[in-house]
């Protein structure tokens, strides 16, 4: 029961959280309009003398209203473009996303284990680690034959990265005590690395999942901007939603901008929720401290 | 009792472990620090043997070479004889800290050493069985680690120990950490299933009302670099009971001795300047002042 009500508590919370900041975009945007009333020409003083424009407040009044936005968006949601965009940037994204798990946690497991392949690997892998993905586009368009293949090895590199920065300090970190338990109990080389580093390493494997899903968001939007949408599979309008941001700019559509911005922000809640979802199920006994 | 449990005595096989000139140094040249010096002594068939020295005198890495996990310098350790080469299951260690494994329920971490060697059967299942019930945690079978208290994550650990049925159980400082209460509670707990099934036991800590307590023979440690300055016969009857063995003058007469060498060997590590000699005198002389 005590539990239940904190839930309920948190969601109030993230309601009137969200509810406060649409109100206060609202009044910043219609600036425009209230700024003009005598009762604030201190602002407008006040804004002359740190150079900005004195018709409306400095980046927030630049910024089409909520309910322009809202406006906009209601058109757009009935538009398939719109769709193929949240298709595209989620099919890279999870493209991406899951290749650098498939290689990242083998290999960070690899490094993890053995002092060999960690004293090859490791060095290598920190020099590139500190290249940004986007660092990465140039070069994945000139080596890759299809935008598509430059866009997801991008994406794939955003996420990679962390993975296995997680995965080799998790598996390190495991108490030495739990080795020398499994080795007195009879356990085999295979039956340590099954039972006692690939369970020990799990919590870090979802953290570093977590981050780097966050960073394949990020990576995936400035790619499709740079390299203006890919392979274009969906159509003309088929290019993601950075695309679907870098074409409402070109074309002026600011509250399209802005429907673009938050559609990404949903994106990557969604994906990250759904991420923690499935983190909490594989690490059950997390959940209980 | 049930057929699992005659079946877990029959086979219990008590072993002997020897430890002869062991030393064990660390470090480099004049840099080199001994830990452990030609110490000798005999951890005897079906005793419950106690290992009690001044903290920081080099027991636990005096564990370490018996369990194991690493080489004395100079020395042999044989266990009924044979050398002690690497970690066993002949010989399980229950470490100052749960080493239960937190992603196993505790089921799970009950039947690993069975699990690992692939000798999970009807018989060993049944056996787990028993010394879950042994233990008290029928109830908690399916919780994690996290979920038990500091008391059960030790009975669990017993558990997941015996069932593996070694020659030998090592225990080092296991009760450190519980409250006192949950602390008397454990050494009668693990006392009476000592009795019950006469396994080899060593037993290592700082507490001398728990070693007096829990001790067939009592091996005093010097300071470090450690070996055994002296072993008592701690001939009072079984089963013993907390109460009884505070008028118990066997007892008394063990425990002043015992006091007094102790506090000898502390105050060697004292005088040179040690700060966990300091806090032992003092804690040791309120002690003699209480007897």
């Amino acid at each position: 029961m005590a539990r239940k009500s904190t839930h309920l508590q948190a969601y109030w919370r993230g309601a009137v959280s969200i509810i406060v900041l649409l109100v206060l975009w609202e009044l910043g945007s219609l600036s425009k309009v209230w700024i003009k009333w005598d009762a604030f020409e201190w602002l407008r003083h006040l804004l002359t003398a740190f150079g900005f424009k004195p018709i409306y407040l400095p980046w927030i009044g630049a910024v089409p209203a909520p309910t322009e936005v809202l406006a906009v968006w209601a058109r757009v949601l009935v538009d398939p473009g719109y769709w193929q965009s949240w298709y595209m940037s989620f099919f890279r994204v999870m493209m991406g996303f899951v290749a650098a798990m498939l290689i990242g946690i083998p290999f960070g497991l690899l490094l993890a284990v053995s002092r060999t392949s960690f004293g090859i690997g490791f060095p290598v892998f920190e020099v590139l680690r500190p290249i940004p993905p986007l660092a990465w586009v140039p070069a994945s368009i000139l080596f890759w034959p299809t935008q598509e293949m430059s866009i997801a090895f991008v994406t794939f590199l955003g996420a990679f990265f962390t993975i296995v920065i997680n995965v080799v300090g998790g598996a390190r970190s495991i108490d030495v005590r739990y080795f020398q338990a499994a080795r007195s109990m009879g356990s085999s080389q295979s039956d340590i690395f099954w039972r006692i580093i690939l369970p020990g390493t799990l919590p870090s494997i979802v953290v570093g999942s977590a981050v780097g899903m966050g960073i394949t968001w990020e990576v995936v939007v400035a790619a499709e901007m740079i390299s203006g949408g890919g392979s274009q599979i969906g159509g003309t309008s088929g290019g993601g939603l950075g695309f679907f941001i870098w074409n409402s700019y070109v074309g002026g559509s600011y509250e399209q901008i802005v429907v673009g911005m938050i559609s990404i922000g949903i994106a990557g809640f969604i994906s990250s929720e759904l991420l923690r979802a499935l983190g909490r199920r594989v690490t059950p006994w997390l959940r209980l401290r | 009792m049930s057929a699992a449990g005659h079946a877990l005595r029959a086979s219990i096989k008590a072993g002997e472990l020897k430890a002869e000139n062991v030393s064990k140094g660390y470090g480099a040249a004049h840099f080199r620090k001994e830990v452990v010096s030609e110490c000798s002594f005999t951890i005897e068939r079906g005793k419950l043997t106690v290992m009690i020295g001044p903290s920081g005198c080099g027991k636990s890495t005096l564990i370490r070479l018996l369990a194991g996990f690493e080489r004395p310098t100079t020395g042999t350790i044989t266990l009924d004889g044979e050398p002690v080469t690497g970690p066993a299951r002949d010989r399980l260690v229950l470490f100052q800290e749960s080493a239960l494994f937190p992603w196993m329920t505790t089921w799970d971490n009950i039947l690993y050493g069975p699990r690992a060697r692939g000798e999970l059967t009807t018989e060993t299942r049944e056996l787990g069985e028993f010394l879950l019930s042994k233990v008290g945690l029928q109830d908690f079978r399916n919780k994690y680690p996290t979920q038990l208290s500091g008391g059960m994550q030790r009975r669990a650990e017993l558990a997941r120990a015996m069932i593996n049925n070694p020659q030998i159980m090592i225990l080092d400082e296991p009760f450190r950490g519980l409250d006192a209460m949950t602390k008397e509670l454990m050494w009668e707990y693990y006392s009476a299933l000592y009795e019950e099934n006469r396994r080899t036991n060593f037993f290592v800590t700082t507490d001398i009302d728990e070693a007096i307590f829990l001790a067939d023979r009592l091996l005093i440690m010097s300071n470090i670099p450690t070996h055994v300055r002296a072993v008592f016969e701690v001939d009072v009857p079984r089963p013993r009971k907390l109460g009884s063995l505070i008028e118990n003058d066997r007892a008394n007469e063990i425990k002043m001795k015992a006091l007094s060498l102790l506090h000898e060997e502390a105050m060697k590590s004292f005088s040179r300047g040690s700060k966990a000699a300091a806090d032992f005198v003092d804690a040791y002389s309120k002690r003699m002042a209480k007897t």
